[in-house]
Order: C-alpha cells, then structure tokens, then sequence
C-alpha cells in the first residue's frame, strides 16, 4: 500500500454525507480541522446572495472588517501582536453573538476615543498656534511701538517736527487707528499668499510674518506640518472683508487678537493654563486607548482565526444541498479511501458535540466523473512533487514522476554544476535551512527570494550533495584536482626528451610509455590539469557521459509508459506503442550506448589509435555506407576505417530496417486493428478497455460498501442500504433515519450535478489516425531531438568548469602574483573578490542556470514519455492555511 | 559595552563566513605550496627570463612555491585577526539588540 501510494496518487472515492441541519456546523468544523475532504459545490447555478447562509456569511465579513480596523489601529500604535500559535477550534454559532458583541463594543470605543482624541487635538492645536500669534504678535508691535517712539523723538528731528508742527501729530494719529488681523498659514503658502494680498489690496496692506520653529501636528492626519504666523495691518472695513476672503481661500486661521498690550499678556496667560489642561487630558485619552488596544492585541490572531473558520464552515455548508424537510444537509464529497475511517470519526465526533442523537452518515457512491488526484507528501517530498505539479497534475492513478525526479533532478543539475567546492557551499548552505527549519519558519516576515530558497530547502540539500559527487568524478574544487590516488601516467618514462624539456616545449605523451596500466581509480586523472589539450579530453568524456545518462533517462521514461499502460489495462497501447517505442530507440541509440561501452573496453593503450569514431560510424550506419571499412585486425591504409566487430554492417543495416519497421507498426498498427475489431466484432477493444477500468474501480466501491466498514450507519439502515448502494447509490433511504418519514427525493441517478463523465466510446477512425500518427511522428523526431537536447548536460559542465578555471585564473592568481610580504595584503582582499564572485556567479547565477536546464530535461525529455499530466488537484476544506497565514493574509 | 559597534549585524556575519571560508582555505592551499603541488605551478610566478637566470634549477621554483606558501599562511592569519574582530561585533550587536527589545 505504502509503496503504491508512493507510485500512484490515493485511490480517491466520491462520498455523500448526510449531516443533521444541527450537526453540520460541528461535523463541517471537524472536518476542517482534519483537512482531508473536497466538497462539491451541490448549488452551482445558485448565485452567492441567495444561498442559504449568506446571512452568517455578511456577519463575519463584518466581525473581519471591525478585526482588520482595530489590527490598523494596533500597527498604527506599534503594539506587538502576539502570536501564540495555538489554534482555537471553531466556535459554535452561538458563539458568533458573542463575538459580535465583544467587537461591536471595541469598535465603538475605538472609533469614540478616536474622535475624542481628534476633537483635542484640533483644540489643542489651536490653542498653540493661538499661543504662537500672541508671541509673535508682541515682537511686531514693540517694533512697531519703537518706530513709532522714534518718530516723535524730540531730540532727533526737531527741525522737521518743528516744521510740520502739529499738523503732523495729527495726521500720524490716524495711521495708528490700523486694523490688524492675525493668524496662522502653511508656510509653503506664504509667497503667493503676500502676491495675491499685494494685488487685490493693491498695495495697502502691510503683512509681517514670523516662521514657527516647532513643527505642528495635523489633527486629521497626523502629518507634521510647519506652519507661519502673520499680521496683516490695514485700514477701513472694506479692505477687512477683502483680506478675510483672501485668508479664506489661503485656508489660513484667523484668530482674535487684542489690541492692547495688557489684554494680549492676560489672554497668553488664559491660552497657557488651557494648554495645560489639554495636554493632561490627552495623556489619558492615549493612555485610556493604549489600555484598550493591548488588550485586543493579545487576542486579535486568534480571534481572527476563530472568525475566519467560521466564515469558511459556512462558505461550505452553502455547498450543500438541502433536503426537502428541512432537517438534513446533504453533501458530496471527494475523499481518500484509506481515510474513511478518519473522516468518519471526525463526523462522529461532530455529531457528539452538536449533542444530536442522531449519527451523520457517509457512503461511497459510483461516478463517472474524474476524481482529484491526491499525492501525500512529506516535507522532503513536496519540494519535488511541486516541480512535477508545475508542469501538470498528474492524470487520477497515472504514475506519479516525483519520486523518482527526487533522486534524477538532482543527479543531472549535479552533471551540469560539478564541482566540489560550490557543491560544498550549496550543500552547507541548504544544510544551514534544513537544521534551522524550525526557527525560520516560525519568523514569517520573510521576503519572496529567502521563502523560495527556504521552500526548496531539500532540492538544494541535495543538489549540493550530488554536485559534491560529480565534483569528485570530474576531480574539480573551486577548478583544482585533488591527486588522491596518485596519477596513473609516469612522467619521467625512459626515452623523455629533456633537451625539449629544458627549453620550454611542449611533449606529447605517448600513453604506450606513460600509462601505468591500470586508470586513476576514481574520476578523472588530475595529470589533465596541466596538459593543453584538458578541454579535447573532458568534452568526448562529458558528451558521452551526457548521451549515456540521456537515453538511459529516456528508456526510463518509456518503461514507466509500460506501467501506466499495465495500470490503466490497455493492451493495445503496450503492443502498439510501448514496444516499437523500445525497438525504435534501442536501434538507435541503446546500440550507440553499447557500442560507446566497447570503444572504451577493447582498445588498450597500444591500438587507441585505431578505435573508429562513433559519430561518424552511426552516420555511415543510417547510410549503409560501409565501402572504406576494414575487417578488423586488418591494418589501415589512407582513410580507411576498421569494423569493431565482423558482421558489423549486416547487423547495422538490420538495425535501421528493423527502427524504420516500427514507424508504420506505430502509426498504422492501432487504428487498423481498432477500426476492425469496430467493424467485425465487439471482442476487444477500446469499449472494452473501459469497462476493465470500471470493474477495477467496481471492486473498490464494493470493498468499501462493507456494512462493516459504514459503523456510523444507523442499524436499521444497513441491511438496506447496503444492497441498493450498489445500483442507485443516491436513494439512501434518509427517510428511515428522519423516524420513519418516508421522504422521495429526485436523487435516483447519481451525483446530484454530474459533471460531464466519460462519454460513451465512439469510435472515429480519421480522428484516431490522425492522433496516432501525430504521436508517431512526435516521437520518431522527439527521439533524436531530445537525445541532442541532452547535450545540454555537456554544454553546460564544460561551461561551468572553464568560467570556474577563468575566474581563478583572472582573479585568485592576481593574489599569489607577488611573493614578497605585501602578496599577503594582496591576497588577503583578492580572495574576499574571488570568493564574493565565486558565490554570486558560480554558485547563484550557474546554479540557477542548471537548475533550469535540468528542470527542461524532467518535464520534455524525460515526463513526454509518459507523463499526461491532465489531472486536477485534490483540495480539501483545511482549515491549516487559515492558522498557517493568521493575520497576514 | 558603550562602544557603538562599527559593522552591522549582516555585516558581521558576512564577514565571519568569509573568514572561517578563508582561514580554511588559505591555510590549506598553504600546505599545498608547502608541498609543491603540481596543480599550483601555474599559480606560481616564475617568468621564463629569471628562471633562464638561475639556470633551469629547481631551487628557484622552490624557493617560489615557499614563498607562496607563507604569504598564504600570512593571509589566513589576517583571517584570523578579522574573524575575532567580526565576532566581537556580532556579540556586540546582539547585545545591544537584546537590550533594545
């Protein structure tokens, strides 16, 4: 069972639950908490305002509305919410008055001590400005005053004083009978403010400003804004009624200011001891709504988890469908079989907290319908299953590719990324997540990139463990080989050259003179390093490496195809497409595997130089063009080739027959038969293919459909019931349980709303013709394309290992440049460059690359094969986002 | 502790990785010099025209490869001098952060 869970996704059975109208809330509650059932939706042509509990729904939308405005206010005074992480269960409806009335009553007195505090502050920021006009006001008139003082001094201008005499004194008293007005103005507003006065007042009015340093605070807002204080003097009442509608329109504050001296100090006086008083007041109204909102603080999460699950139990119950009395609720449901036995537990433990006496039933019913596919996941696993999901969910019990991706997704990113070191640095870093998963998930204020990294975690892990492992066979660390062996080719053989030596040259090896015999035990020999043509060497080992890896994935692929064929009982597909699939690509690339495999094992040191090239071989193969070569053992003249074997080109040429045989066996093979069998009998064929599936599922439902297996039906029910389930699924007899009441319902056939099922099979010949040759062809061309496509695994290490090489080359050696005392300095920076670059553009920006690569070469080269990927996914009703998200949400 | 610490958190951490990377490292490619890998030639700085001085000899590049191998070891101690450094910040960080909260 493990194992075929593993395999395939959950064996999925559509259910109707019968929940008393008083049991349902609790019943829906559990199952919520148990997050294993997808509920139909029983009402779709019902619109969202007239379903049944619209009513309860528009209620907690409102307890959420009143949630989020005291949550605002919570933000806004930096209270720390705290978060338990419990999980309330959902309360009882009942409960929802409660609630209401407890959030009715924070609202109000929130929204009360807000306007009060607004209402203050609006008086208290009057009273300021007030305070600074009364301040300011008092320097303009002792100015005013001195000038005035000056003006009639005696002692200065006598002379023109004696001259003008009293005529003077008469006239200098009028200008002092001025109006003024005074008041406060946004300080960016002064400038057009004094043009305009100047304008209308043409010219009559003096206007002297005063910044006011503090900053003030807007009441409404809650901005600061910088405010000035003027006086405007002028004479007569119509230039009055002209300024005040210029102040007006500046939506500047005009405020009373007495004439006298006296009259301004004992109204500074007044405006102080206010001041005052405001400011005790508004110390407890922050106090009085600091109290209120740390309160609701540490209750907030879960209050909104409790409203939320309410909101989500109703939003279900409005899915089901309502029986005629009134008295039961009737669902349907996707469910797991090998879950029955929870769910239906969950339903007795609803039905015992609602205090009904009357148990909720659940039984399994036939359907045409697809159900949901389902794969239980672990925290390792889910990583992996989300990559296939990507892609497409898996068809219903069609082979699930996850399990396998996790060991093959990591393997070829590791082919393309191999190297010890960012292995390493992968691996530590992926191994940092995995240990400290619990305390980084508990911090959720994490942005996008780290939850994606954090997500991953396992894929990582193991993506730097693997590229840990190619590392070692490629013998790269940071581009370096590690000689842990000891190199299998002796340098110093006899017959060396020194005199070339010495002069700088460059020798080539003869490996009948160097090689030791037997190879570098493990990887690549670390002597490539050092010699020039390192890169001609590792691109035949990769491009081979890369080829062999690819078809082996490929045949994989085909032979999981077996299994679904096997799985879904359709022989015609594993005779008409399984086999010639494998015909076809063993013939020509399994024998290129093959021959690949002999090259390196017949030919010693000694004749490397005649091993043939086996590109150039499969070419003259698929020509049948074998005129330049020799039986081998035979010796080579000019540009012939040697055969690796006798009988090579008979059985090359039979090969290629035998590949070209398989197209019109694909392509003609099923529809001939199909539109035969169509013709002249009812033997076999796709109809029957169906039913074959039908009876595998039969023997499910009625496995299930035990009486002893349905403990939760009542006990009149089950000898009945059990015998009409098999036919007519849906006419339970729900009138035995409401006491004997016999009710008729319209629920003879089926699911209340089938979906469209499966339609009968009709057969078509064009149309599958034209299907089959289309797959055909896709496959033939796809074989030879996405064997080249798995080039890619080459391309991108041979990419990797020289960008490693370079940046070692043109920034770490920088280091090691000058060997007196300062190359440490020097050293010292350039390593944190190269180690800065090694991470951001080798391991991040590479890794990223292969990661993409690799993730291509599941999801076409590999899942093509097999994979339909048309499923839909299985949703339960789970109450764990709404815990998991909490307020965030 | 009064004094304000002169890297931040992320700072401080940063720079601890990358020393213990580098005292691991350096220290490792020292022994190598030490050893006179042959992977490292390329890295030591011998110029064709001072070798031809000294004859083709081998001490020269001995002499070469050691120097390397002491200036890496040079470079992993200042490794070292900045790993403590960088963990003193980090503990004073955490301090202050502890006490902020």
């Amino acid at each position: 069972m493990a194992m075929e869970s593993l395999l395939r996704s959950e064996k999925m059975t559509l259910c109707q639950m019968f929940l008393q109208s008083e049991a349902a809330y609790t019943c829906v509650s559990e199952l919520g908490e148990l997050g294993l059932v997808q509920f139909r939706d029983l009402n779709p042509e019902v619109n969202a305002f007239q379903r049944k509990f619209v009513n309860e729904i528009r209620r907690c939308e409102e307890m959420e509305r009143k949630l989020r405005f005291l949550e605002k206010e919570i933000n806004k005074d930096g209270i720390p919410m705290l978060n338990t992480g419990d999980n309330p269960d959902a309360p009882a409806p009942r409960e929802m008055i409660d609630l209401e009335a407890t959030f009715e009553k924070l609202e109000n007195e929130m929204k009360e001590v807000n306007s009060n505090s607004e209402a203050l502050k609006r008086n208290f920021l009057e009273l300021t400005e007030l305070k600074h006009i009364l301040r300011k006001t008092q320097t303009f008139f002792d100015e005013a005053l001195e000038q005035h003082q000056a003006l009639h001094d005696p002692s200065l201008t006598e002379e023109r004083v004696g001259l003008l005499g009293d005529e003077q004194v008469a006239r200098a008293g009028q200008p002092m009978r001025l109006g003024f007005v005074a008041g406060v103005i946004l300080r960016e507003r002064i400038p057009s403010f004094e043009v305009m006065l100047w304008r209308i007042c043409r010219g009559n009015v003096f206007l002297r400003q005063a910044e006011i340093d503090s900053p003030m605070e807007d009441p409404v807002t809650g901005d600061s804004v910088h405010k000035s204080v003027f006086i405007l003097f002028f004479q007569g009442e119509q230039l009055k009624a002209r300024i005040k509608k210029i102040c007006e329109g500046y939506r500047a504050t005009l405020y009373p200011c007495p004439e006298t001296q006296t009259e301004r100090r004992e109204m500074a006086i007044g405006v102080m001891t206010r001041i005052e008083d405001l400011n005790t007041v508004l110390g407890q109204t922050q106090d009085h709504r600091h109290r209120v909102l740390v309160a609701a603080a540490k209750n907030i999460k879960v209050w909104f988890i409790k409203v939320r699950k309410i909101k989500a139990i109703y939003h279900t119950l409005n899915q089901f469908n309502l029986d005629v009395t009134q008295k039961c609720l009737i669902a349907e449901c996707w469910c797991p079989v090998s879950d029955l036995d929870r769910i239906q537990q969950a339903l007795r433990r609803g039905t015992e907290r609602s205090g009904s006496s009357v148990p909720s039933i659940i039984n399994c019913m036939q359907s045409r319908m697809v159900p949901p596919t389902y794969n239980r996941c672990n925290k390792f696993t889910q990583g992996f299953q989300n990559i296939v999901d990507a892609y497409g969910v898996a068809c219903y019990r069609e082979v699930n590719p996850a399990p396998f991706t996790c060991i093959t997704f990591p393997f070829l990113f590791a082919v393309m990324f191999g190297d010890m070191g960012h292995g390493l640095i992968m691996f530590l870093f992926a191994l940092f997540l995995v240990l400290k998963e619990k305390t980084l998930e508990a911090k959720k204020n994490q942005n996008e990139i780290f939850s994606t990294f954090f997500g991953g975690r396992y894929i990582i892990l193991l993506m730097g463990a693997f590229s840990m492992y190619t590392g070692f066979i490629y013998n790269d660390i940071f581009s370096k080989p590690l000689n842990l062996f000891g190199c299998s080719w002796n340098l110093n053989y006899p017959g060396l050259d020194h005199d070339l030596l010495d002069k700088g040259g460059k020798i080539t090896m003869d490996p009948n003179k160097t090689f030791l015999g037997s190879p570098y035990p493990m990887g690549v020999d670390p002597i490539w390093q050092l010699s020039s043509n390192k890169i001609a060497f590792t691109n035949s080992l990769k491009e081979k490496m890369s080829v062999i890896l690819g078809v082996s994935h490929m045949f994989f692929g085909i032979s999981l195809s077996f299994l679904n064929h096997r799985h879904f009982k359709k022989p015609l597909n594993i005779i008409f497409d399984f086999i010639p699939m494998v015909v076809f690509l063993f013939c020509m690339f399994g024998y290129l595997i093959i021959m690949l495999f002999v090259k390196w094992i017949k030919y010693p040191p000694s004749q490397s130089h005649e091993a043939p090239s086996l590109l150039i071989g499969l070419i003259d193969m698929f020509l049948f063009n074998y005129g330049k070569y020799v039986s081998p053992g035979e010796p080579i003249n000019g540009d012939q080739k040697q055969l690796i074997y006798s009988g090579q080109p008979g059985f090359q040429s039979f090969l290629v027959v035998l590949a070209v045989l398989c197209v019109p066996w694909m392509m003609l093979g099923k529809p001939f038969y199909l539109r035969y069998i169509n013709k002249y009998g009812q033997v076999c064929g796709g109809s029957c293919v169906q039913s074959d599936v039908e009876d595998d599922e039969e023997v499910m439902f009625l496995k299930i459909k035990d009486p002893a297996r349905v403990p939760l039906t009542s006990p009149t029910n089950i000898n009945s019931s059990t015998h009409q389930f098999r036919h007519q699924p849906l006419s339970v007899n729900s009138g035995d349980l409401l006491n004997g009441e016999e009710v008729t319902h319209n629920l003879e056939n089926g699911p209340l709303h089938t979906e469209e099922g499966a339609d009968e099979e009709h057969f078509e010949f064009s149309e599958v013709f034209i299907h089959q040759a289309i797959h055909t062809i896709e496959f033939c061309l796809g074989c030879i394309s996405h064997t080249a496509s798995y080039l890619r695994l080459w391309a991108l290490s041979l990419a990797h290992a020289q960008l490693s090489e370079v940046l070692w080359q043109m920034v770490l050696r920088i280091g090691f440049s000058i060997s007196t005392a300062w190359g440490s300095i020097i050293l010292f920076f350039v390593f944190q460059i190269w180690a800065g670059m090694t991470v951001v553009i080798l391991v991040l920006m590479e890794g990223l690359s292969a990661f993409l690569h690799a993730l291509r070469l599941h999801w076409v080269e590999f899942q093509s094969k097999f994979y339909d990927g048309s499923g839909h996914k299985f949703t339960p009703f789970s109450f764990s986002h709404i815990v998991d998200t909490g307020v965030d949400d | 502790m009064a004094a304000c610490p002169c890297l931040g958190p992320k700072c401080s951490i940063y720079y601890m990785i990358i020393s213990i990377w580098g005292i691991i490292m350096l220290a490792l490619m020292g022994v190598f010099f030490q050893i006179r890998s042959i992977a490292l030639f390329e890295d030591v700085s011998v110029s064709e025209s001072d070798w031809e001085k000294a004859n083709f000899t081998r001490d020269y590049v001995k002499e070469k490869y050691e120097d390397n191998a002491i200036n890496c070891w040079i470079a992993a101690g200042i490794y070292v001098l900045l790993f403590i450094f960088a963990f003193i910040q980090q503990r004073m960080n955490s301090r202050t952060s502890y006490e902020m909260s």
